[in-house]
């Protein structure tokens, strides 16, 4: 037994009779030996009966037990937001470079390709003197930025679906840590109203909208989703308004609840399926006709 | 309660090994062990008894084998990787009071709800290599460790937690070997963390469980 921890159970640090503070003291405090903490609890005035004590614990376990699960989930989500973040950072500036490697490569390599490709290409030569030293290796940075990115998508695949199951279900992984990135949590993304949800990423197209300019945006980020992408233009609207309606719900089950509901990735799938019928119908579709583009 | 002439103490002979409040009875017309309290998994049901499943459970197969486990029921246990709560929570049926640890967020919702309709059930969102961080909670002397963490080093885990056990009292372990190497043939593996074990437990019996679980062996020790 350790002198500092006094041999002092969770129930003696408790700053009083609370159970929020009885909770806290669960998850926070330490000791390095267990003892007879029940009979302790009697003989040191804190409940009359070791019976009261069992009560007293199991409050104050469950209590702590739900708290700290929530709260590492929301961690969670930020790992997320983060991870998505520095996908899009990496593969921007590994764009951005890979046309600097182009334009100077273009003029020692005859046979250089273009883009990231180019580079994961140029990476592998045997450079010859120091200006083809400089260029391969800056085609290697590029490379690595490249390798960089794909790692940082398989960890949001890995962990997109812990955070956010029912989410990551249906708008799959990627979009599902955009969406909580875009929100800037799962929290704000559970308490959007769909509508919102629906136009997240497309911030610039509505504010132009809204100062006069330009049609109101249908979709934000959830066009890159299949179901949006993949419907013919004229139901577009449609559909998008049926993602977002589910992927809100998801949200806040994740949120709320954590459990999976399959069946709301079911509903998603029917309503999808009726609004590709209309296709198939002749329907002039269902949003008033305007073009989505 | 059925009565078929299977349960019953009298002829609890075959299930010596079984502790008290678990007891094999005919559910859904097959021989299930079983133990009283809230289904929480859809498990089957005859009146107030569920239907434990060995195939979801270490524990559950240690028991079906007829392994010695030294529970009679009734006793203080400590659980380590109380998962959702499906072992967890026919041990709380059984025994007195259950500090049940589990150190990932998403089971321990399930788990929350499995505690709901039991009052000597405690859960505890730990690391089990910590146990420092929950000595202030769990009491001395407990009766029973069970140990089912399928993590890498779980002849450590198992050591570390020791404190935790009377002088006389059980460890329950499942080793899971494609925990602590995913290449290395099993057999390996379980000597390699025997050994280890021995360091701080005397091991009393081992038996492979794969009749329900591939490639585990389930062990029962005592602290040395
Ligand atoms: C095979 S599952 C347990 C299943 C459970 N015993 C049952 O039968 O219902 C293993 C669990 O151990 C947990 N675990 C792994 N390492 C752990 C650690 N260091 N501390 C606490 N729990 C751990 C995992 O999160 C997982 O839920």
């Amino acid at each position: 037994m350790t002198e500092s921890d006094g041999g002092r159970g969770w129930f003696e640090r408790a700053g009083s009779a609370d159970p929020a503070d009885a909770a806290e003291t669960v998850t926070a405090g330490t000791a390095e030996e267990p003892r007879d903490w029940p009979a302790l609890a009697v003989e040191r005035g804190y409940v009359d009966a070791e019976s009261e004590y069992y009560d007293r614990l199991r409050e104050a376990t469950t209590a702590a037990a739900r708290a700290a699960a929530a709260e590492r989930e929301r961690a969670d989500d930020r790992q997320l937001l983060h991870a998505v973040r520095a996908m899009d950072d990496a593969e921007r500036v590994a764009n951005e470079l890979a046309e600097r490697v182009a334009e100077w490569a273009g003029t020692l390599f005859p046979d250089a390709g273009t883009g990231v490709e180019g580079c994961l290409d140029l990476a592998e030569r045997d450079p010859d003197g120091p200006v083809e030293e400089r260029v391969v290796s800056l085609a290697s940075r590029v490379a690595d930025l490249d390798r960089e990115a794909d790692e940082l998508r398989a960890f949001i695949e890995s962990r997109a679906p812990v955070a956010a199951p029912n989410l990551a279900s249906m708008a799959g992984p990627v979009l599902a840590a955009r969406l909580i990135s875009l929100a800037g949590g799962l929290e704000t993304l559970a308490k959007k109203p769909s509508g919102t949800l629906q136009v997240l990423g497309a911030e610039d197209a509505l504010f132009a909208h809204l100062r006069g300019h330009g049609s109101s945006p249908k979709h934000g980020v959830i066009y890159t989703h299949e179901y949006v992408r993949g419907t013919r233009p004229e139901d577009r609207g449609s559909a998008s308004r049926a993602l977002a309606g589910k992927l809100t719900i998801a949200a806040r089950i994740d949120h709320y609840a954590g459990d999976r509901r399959p069946e709301l990735e079911a509903e998603l799938n029917e309503r999808i399926r009726t609004i590709r019928a209309r296709a198939e119908d002749g329907d002039a579709g269902g949003d008033g006709g305007g073009s989505d583009e | 309660m059925s009565d078929d002439g299977i349960a019953g103490d009298a002829d609890r002979e075959p299930d010596g090994s079984l502790p008290a409040g678990v007891s094999r009875r005919r559910v859904d017309g097959d021989d299930r062990l079983c133990t009283r309290g809230e289904p929480v998994y859809g498990e089957p049901t005859d009146g107030e008894w569920r239907a434990w499943d060995a195939g979801r459970s270490k524990l559950g197969g240690m028991l079906e084998l007829g392994m010695e486990t030294g529970l009679v029921g009734g006793e203080t246990a400590l659980y380590l990787g109380a998962a959702n709560g499906t072992t967890v929570g026919h041990v709380a049926d059984f025994a007195g009071p259950t500090y049940a640890v589990e150190f990932s967020p998403r089971p321990v919702r399930d788990l929350l709800d499995v505690c709901e309709s039991r009052s000597n059930l405690f859960p505890l969102l730990k690391d089990a290599r910590r146990p420092e961080t929950y000595a202030h909670v769990v009491e001395a002397d407990c009766d029973v460790l069970v140990q089912d963490v399928a993590t890498r080093g779980q002849a450590d885990v198992a050591a570390r937690n020791r404190r935790f056990l009377a002088d006389d009292g059980r460890l329950l372990l499942a080793v899971k070997a494609r925990s602590e190497d995913v290449a290395a043939a099993p057999e390996a593996v379980f000597e390699t963390v025997l050994a280890e074990l021995r360091e701080t437990y005397e091991v009393l019996e081992t038996r492979r469980l794969d009749r329900f679980h591939d490639d585990h062996l389930g062990v029962v020790a005592t602290p040395r």
